[in-house]
């Protein structure tokens, strides 16, 4: 029987934590992260867990730590916002490319400056090609069940691969929300105990962890590094399908909401998914076939899937919760035209950047998108090459 | 049928308006609820005003935006009458429960016009009584589910008995104190239908 609850973003992903009861977490406290680091504390000290947690000064720290312990064969976690995710950004490449699959709670938050502290993903997607994997969730049940299968993931022996498990700073992280929760032996026998095939404290193979690499092997291993990652898909829909077994609740790639007939889609990432959904139900009610896509694992990226899933819409809104300041748009926007680039002919896609540092985002302004779309396909204009969403001029 | 009670909640910081929506949701989860409890997050400290909602309903929440036309409004703080559009957007079937010791009347020239319910309670005196401390958010959780209606007043208190029991699980003498403020607040809280 599941568990019944009412938890933060934040608390169920330190209530999976201390379920899997890792062998090593470090981590330093940054907001809107802080919690995790806090709660893990509280459970080591009323002896709920018998994990070692390792005070550090920084976050480069953090993430060193988690590299050496991961390296030494220890299943290792951390957590982290913001600019202490960019302050890793050095050792996040280590860790990716020494294929240390530790686990990452990333509560996105914007970065400085100016400074905030409100949630937008510009320090994830900052970090989208240290080679990691990425999987955002929408509310705090994703957050939980995605932490729990984000070990599994990066831990499967066709990817040793970190996981970013991602969800909204204060939006999801602090709002409390009816969810529910898994029987910690059920989430044990899930993830299992972890017993990498090669790790430096194993007296009976000898092992170098981040030598030099000459430009003879630099590129066979940075080879072998994109096919893991390419290797992590079937692995994600594997892992998703086996969870669905003790969970009950479906994942993929990504969720398609309404698409069947849509002749308008969204694609957009994390917890304003479920305002759109809100959004495209009332559209539907009033007679327009509007439909979603959200992306759930943005690396590896799901290009098929969303290429697939753009068949026959007229338009599209890709919604990026960042600005990349390439002046062409944000990242999601670049990808998903990459996709369909080839695959999807006379979609008409227009790129947004919304809900930076925090600015609410409202049914009314995903209807508003829906809106401005269905007007460029009714006018056979073309949309700018990207825009901001509901700004004051 | 989906049924749906927006609220939102007007404080500052440090006197409990965030624990109020938190405490809510707590109690209408115990129902059977799907519930949503979260605060608006700034650069806070003591005494500025903050903001706090909640969404309940018998169907899941997926909106995760703030709250715009609230069904229901709590004011923790009656001096944020002068400073903070408390009414805005808030529906006119709704109500407004604001902790104070002033007559309805009296306030009626800050709510802008507002034609809806006015329900008002003096939230310090009675936590002043009953826990001996001024923390308002108690009796006004309690004027809450009496105005908005949305569990029933015996099933609030039995459950929130509950959820004393475990907050103050290490000091059980103060139970009884919240207990009463949440009964004295559903028997003091007024109503005015303007």
């Amino acid at each position: 029987m599941a568990i019944s609850e009412r938890l933060s973003g934040n608390e169920a992903v330190s209530f999976a934590i201390k379920q899997i009861n890792p062998d090593v977490v470090a981590a330093f406290p940054i907001t809107p992260s802080t919690e995790i680091p806090q709660f893990i504390s509280q459970y080591i000290a009323n002896g709920e867990m018998t994990t070692v947690y390792v005070p550090v000064e920084s976050e480069h720290s953090s993430m060193s730590a988690c590299v050496g312990a991961q390296a030494a064969g220890a299943r290792s976690m951390t957590a982290t916002s913001s600019c202490g995710l960019a302050y890793m950004f050095e050792m996040l490449y280590i860790a990716a490319s020494n294929r240390l699959p530790i686990t990452m709670a990333c509560v996105n938050r914007a970065l400085s400056g100016p400074i905030n502290i409100n949630n937008d993903h510009s320090d994830s997607m900052g970090a989208r090609d240290a080679g990691w994997i990425q999987i955002y969730a929408e509310n705090a049940q994703e957050a939980y069940d995605n932490f729990i299968q984000c070990v599994r993931i990066g831990e499967h022996k066709d990817v040793h691969l970190p996981v970013m498990a991602c969800q909204d700073g204060f939006i999801t992280s602090h709002a409390v929300e009816r969810m529910e929760l898994i029987e910690t032996d059920k989430v044990k026998a899930f993830v299992g105990e972890y017993n990498p095939e090669k790790y430096l404290l194993n007296p009976d193979e000898i092992l170098a962890v981040g030598t030099y690499d000459t430009p003879q092997y630099y590129m066979e291993h940075k080879k072998a590094q994109t096919e893991a990652m390419k290797n992590a898909r079937q692995v994600i829909k594997d892992i998703a399908k086996e969870f669905e077994t003790i969970s009950g609740r479906k994942y993929d790639m990504i969720e398609e909401y309404r698409m069947e007939d849509a002749e308008y889609a969204m694609v957009i990432i994390g917890s304003s998914a479920g305002t759109a959904k809100e959004a495209i139900d009332e559209l539907r009610t009033a007679g327009v076939k509007a439909g979603l896509i959200k992306v759930r694992v943005f690396r590896p990226f799901p290009l098929e899937e969303i290429a697939a899933a753009l068949k026959g819409v007229k338009a599209v809104a890709i919604m990026d919760k960042t600005d990349s300041f390439s002046a062409a748009g944000g990242p999601l926007g670049a990808e998903v035209k990459a996709a369909i680039y080839g695959k999807v002919d006379g979609l008409v896609a227009a790129n947004y950047i919304y809900g930076l540092g925090g600015r609410d985002v409202r049914v009314e302004h995903i209807k508003l998108v829906f809106d401005e779309i269905a007007e460029l396909v009714k006018s056979g204009k073309q949309p700018e090459t990207y825009k901001y969403l509901a700004i004051r001029e | 049928m989906k049924k749906l009670t927006e609220i939102r909640w007007h404080g500052r910081g440090g006197q409990g308006a965030k624990t109020a929506s938190l405490l809510l949701a707590d109690v209408a989860f115990s129902t059977g609820m799907y519930i949503q409890g979260f605060p608006e997050y700034g650069p806070e400290r003591m005494g500025a005003p903050i903001t706090a909602y909640n969404r309940l309903s018998n169907e899941p929440l997926r909106v995760h935006s703030n709250i715009y036309e609230p069904d229901f409004v709590a004011v923790v703080d009656d001096t944020l009458l002068e400073s903070v559009d408390v009414t805005a957007g808030l529906k006119e079937e709704g109500a407004i429960v604001i902790n104070t010791k002033k007559d309805p009347k009296e306030l009626l020239p800050l709510l802008k016009g507002y034609k809806g319910k006015i329900y008002t309670i003096d939230a310090a005196k009675i936590s002043l009584e009953c826990i001996g401390k001024n923390i308002p958010n108690t009796p006004m959780l309690a004027a809450m589910v009496h105005a908005s209606k949305v569990m029933d007043e015996q099933l609030f208190l039995d459950n929130m008995r509950a959820s004393f029991k475990h907050k103050f699980a290490t000091k059980p003498e103060v139970v009884d104190g919240n207990m009463k403020a949440l009964s004295m607040a559903l028997e003091e809280v007024k109503v005015y239908e303007g």
